[in-house]
């Protein structure tokens, strides 16, 4: 039985695992240690879940676009997080526009429906545009040659915002309404935090509902199965990936908003970090997997949130909420490595290739 | 992918689209950025010309849409997309003038409206001679695909020349200036900023002149020079060589100090091409996180030479080894948990390895190793036998040594079973494997020897910089590698050093051109993928499979000039 079993593993394997051993081990170790200071106490533990649950609901929204574009073209959407950056950054003008009028005061809600709309328009657009332009052309290609072209894409509508709204940071207005406490028993939270949350939720919740009960959505569902069964079934295949574009397009031009609540600046690179945290949430989940990529995404967000103070302090590390982008991009390698079926996926492992 | 039979008349289509075109064009600030090189002394600007082009380009792509292809159909077809092309633009002039713009688009200034008509004092004029131009173009466009090939070849090719002779001015004065009776030809073609009137019209015709007569004459040549016994060949291609060597020996020589800077850039992104090259062009893995290799031989070299660390004190040869086996350990250690990936997963991993090796260089954690933000300074040159690698002039030695060295290492690592190997892993792994190929120590090899080959070009970068720092290693610098090999062919050699040339150092030469740098990359990459995949200068075996595939799928019309090379 040792002898089958030498036989199965590699040395890439044994090496593999003792890596991953090795970082298990180090969090093990730098939670206790930190749990044994007790540096932080139930309050600070509370706001890092509350942070981490509006950054998360944010990267789960941003990470259905990656995953239904994947169901339906098996190609990851590299300029997604732009689609993401030019909804808020375009909606920056209207919202500073209501500021200056001084509508966001006297009608917060108004304006900021307002400016929903217009920063999922912006996304959408240019979600649909990049499908038609960039990857409608070259869906028989060759398999690096779309992700070559997503990649070029990306930096190619970067620098294009960047050459339309300049290069610098643009604060976001300040919403004076949401800036208080919720105060809930012992939790108090912050308004535009709580905003984020029920906002990202509720949205996912519609767009779900919208993937399951609609007839769009189950023929989106058809293409991501089979595109020549469907076009048999008389599904115009081109116009449901169009729609999952859009869908992917509006979800990201949303969680821009959002995000820009958060962190209060827009900038043309913005999407790049929070892009790739969506993949690595989308990777997460389960590629392909909406409910997936939700679960990913608020895992990741709680793990990055908490994540630096719980495993890092203990060990010793000064400053390490720098090291939180090191640890999402760990994750996404550990995951790759040792269930790249995802937390929900299994349907990923056959089509791998 | 057969595109559906065109009902509608193209020439509107095309209008259209180029109108938003040129639109997006200036309202990035292209146009007025560009607008201060001249390319014919007050005749026509850079900004103008890259208009121009836009321009006709798409009217020339609506004329040739054109049905039936009759002179009067082409010609109507052509017009009215550069007349619809200028109406756009006006009613974006018009809007400009009403509203103020700039407080969202910062770059529609009044310097622009100005610019786009024609600097005329009444907008109503400006807009009509805006139009006209337009009109113009679109004729002449249509005119142009009326034309037999040869004529348009010989034109275009010749315009496209008057362009770069326009633009780098800057590199080509130096050269002539140096070269004694040519020295005259410099007064006489730049007078002034950009080219004279009659210095362009010498070149537009000695061009044409010249593409003409290689294209009635350029086979015959080429048939006779195939047709010489073997030895004779044999003395041309060593002909061929030492005049190679002997023009790059003296290369610095001619071009001075800031060429030999732009050289030298070159240089190392040829380097790291060509280290890019073997994961991706030959073993056929997308490596996104190819920066971690190039920053591992820089911090190498920076903490075992430089005294402000105070570890260790070698020299640059001493160093140099240690920074090859750090690369190629990184690479080692990279590869193994992405063996089992393709793809997409893999360009994301590498991707994410980039930034981690980046985000820990940054972090205060590393510091009393790595220097943290503020780097490490202090490295010493490299020294040879007394004589120092300082300037960019000497510098260029040292780099062509390590460029020749690579480039002969991918050479001959192309023709070998293991390039072989890489290959067959490219095409098809599962293929591959079953006929017997280790799929793991294949990959394996092509991690480290391409990791080593940058972290050596990394090596040298610390040098010439004499301090490293961790925002030289973004995922930029990894996007600008791949770029250049796409450009170039993917695994084509050559390809790596036209691409490098190309997108590294004209970008150097035109300065304005620095802050538009990646937006023109991203829209090479995807106009690169659209229109020719293989690249400029094209690998054989990966031209015949892209083209394969194409054929495939129901495209005839494979590009003429990979028809032509191949």
């Amino acid at each position: 039985m040792l002898q089958r079993l030498r036989e199965r593993t590699s040395a890439t394997d044994v090496i593999m695992w003792l890596i991953g051993a090795a970082l298990v081990a180090m969090i093990v170790w730098g939670t206790t240690a930190t749990l044994i200071k007790g540096v932080y106490s139930t309050r600070h533990w509370i706001d890092f879940v509350i942070f981490g649950l509006a950054q998360g609901s944010i990267y789960a929204l941003i990470a259905m676009g990656y995953t239904m574009v994947y169901g339906v073209l098996r190609m990851i959407n590299f300029a997604h997080s732009e689609v993401f950056m030019s909804g808020p950054y375009t909606a920056y003008f209207f919202a500073a526009y209501f500021y200056q009028s001084g509508l966001l005061e006297s009608h917060p809600v108004i304006s900021l429906v307002l400016v929903f709309i217009v920063s999922m328009a912006t996304s959408t657009l240019i979600a649909v545009m990049l499908e038609r332009i960039a990857y409608r052309p070259l869906r028989n290609a060759p398999r690096l040659v779309p992700l070559i072209t997503a990649i070029g894409a990306s930096f190619f509508l970067q620098y294009m915002f960047r050459g339309f709204y300049g290069s610098g940071f643009q604060a976001y207005p300040v919403i004076k309404a949401l800036e208080s406490h919720f105060v809930l028993g012992p939790i108090r939270i912050l308004k535009f935090q709580a905003l984020v949350i029920v906002a990202a939720a509720f949205l996912m919740v519609a767009l779900y509902q919208f993937v399951q009960r609609t007839k769009i959505g189950k023929a989106i569902r058809s293409v991501s199965e089979d595109k020549e069964a469907s076009a048999l079934m008389g599904i115009d295949v081109d116009r449901m990936i169009t729609m999952t574009f859009v869908i992917g397009g509006a979800a990201a031009g949303a969680a821009g908003v959002l995000y820009a609540l958060m962190f209060k600046q827009v900038h043309f690179f913005m999407g790049f970090i929070p892009g790739i945290k969506a993949f690595t949430a989308a990777v997460l989940g389960g590629i392909g997997n909406i409910p997936g990529a939700m679960l990913g995404g608020i895992f990741l967000g709680l793990v990055e949130s908490v994540g630096p103070s719980l495993f890092l302090d203990g060990l010793g590390i000064p400053a390490p909420y720098q090291l939180k982008d090191a640890i999402a991009f760990t994750l996404l390698v550990l995951i790759l490595i040792f269930r790249p079926t995802g937390i929900l996926g299994e349907r990923l492992a056959a089509k791998k290739a | 992918m057969n595109p559906a039979p065109e009902r509608h008349f193209p020439g509107i289509r095309y209008g259209l689209i180029g109108g938003v075109c040129v639109v997006i064009l200036s309202l990035i600030g292209m146009v007025e950025a560009f607008n201060q090189r001249e390319i014919v002394t007050d005749v026509i600007t850079m900004g103008q010309t890259l208009l121009l082009m836009m321009a006709a380009f798409v009217a020339y792509l609506g004329a040739q849409r054109a049905q039936p292809r009759r002179a009067s159909t082409v010609l109507v077809s052509g017009t009215a997309s550069g007349l619809i092309m200028a109406v756009l633009l006006s009613l974006f002039v018009l809007l400009g003038n009403a509203v103020n713009l700039r407080q969202v688009f910062i770059n529609a200034s009044p310097l622009l409206f100005q610019l786009l008509t024609f600097g005329q004092e009444s907008l109503g004029a400006g807009i009509g001679l805006l139009l006209l131009a337009g009109a113009l173009v679109g004729l002449l466009a249509g005119l142009l695909s009326l034309m037999s090939g040869l004529v348009r070849r010989a034109l275009i090719t010749a315009f496209s020349c008057v362009t770069f002779a326009g633009m780098l001015q800057d590199l080509v004065t130096p050269i002539l200036s140096e070269a004694g009776p040519l020295s005259d030809l410099n007064d006489f073609l730049y007078p002034g900023n950009g080219l004279c009137v009659e210095g362009a019209v010498t070149v537009f015709v000695v061009i044409a002149a010249l593409t003409a007569a290689w294209a009635r004459k350029g086979d015959a040549v080429r048939s006779r020079i195939r047709s010489l016994p073997p030895s004779r060949r044999r003395v041309l291609n060593i002909a061929y060589i030492v005049v190679g060597v002997f023009i790059l020996f003296v290369l610095p020589q001619i071009l001075g100090l800031f060429l030999s800077e732009v050289l030298t850039i070159i240089g190392l992104y040829i380097m790291l091409g060509m280290g890019l090259n073997i994961i991706v062009g030959f073993a056929g893995m997308l490596d996104l996180g190819h920066v971690a290799y190039f920053a591992i031989g820089s911090y190498t070299m920076a903490i075992l030479t430089s005294p402000e660390l105070g570890f260790f004190s070698l020299n640059f040869w001493q160093a140099l080894p240690f920074a090859i086996v750090m690369g190629v350990i990184t690479g080692v250690l990279i590869c193994t948990p992405v063996l089992k990936m393709r793809g997409d997963y893999l360009a994301i991993t590498t991707l994410g390895f980039g930034e981690i090796i980046r985000i820990l260089v940054l972090s205060d954690w590393l510091r009393p190793w790595l220097g943290g933000a503020q780097g490490i300074g202090k490295i010493p040159r490299a020294e040879l036998f007394g004589f120092e690698f300082g300037s960019p002039q000497t510098l260029y030695y040292l780099i062509l040594a390590g460029c020749l060295l690579i480039g002969f290492i991918s050479w001959r690592l192309r023709d070998s079973r293991l390039g072989r190997s890489w290959m067959a892993v490219r095409e098809d792994e599962d293929v591959a494997q079953a006929m017997g190929i280790n799929l793991v120590s294949t990959k394996l090899k092509a991690f480290a020897v391409g990791a080593g080959f940058s972290a050596m070009s990394g090596a040298i970068f610390a040098t010439k910089l004499g301090s490293v720092y961790p925002h030289s290693f973004n995922v930029m610098i990894s996007i600008n590698i791949l770029c250049v090999i796409i450009v170039g062919g993917m695994g084509s050699i050559p390809g790596v050093i036209v691409g490098a040339a190309a997108l590294v150092g004209l970008p150097e030469l035109l300065r304005e051109f620095a802050e538009y740098r990646l937006l023109v990359y991203g829209a090479v990459l995807v106009a690169m993928m659209l229109l020719k995949p293989e690249g400029l200068w094209p690998e054989a075996t990966h031209q015949r499979e892209l083209h394969e595939v194409e054929s495939d799928a129901g495209v005839a019309d494979v590009p003429e000039t990979a028809v032509s090379r191949g």
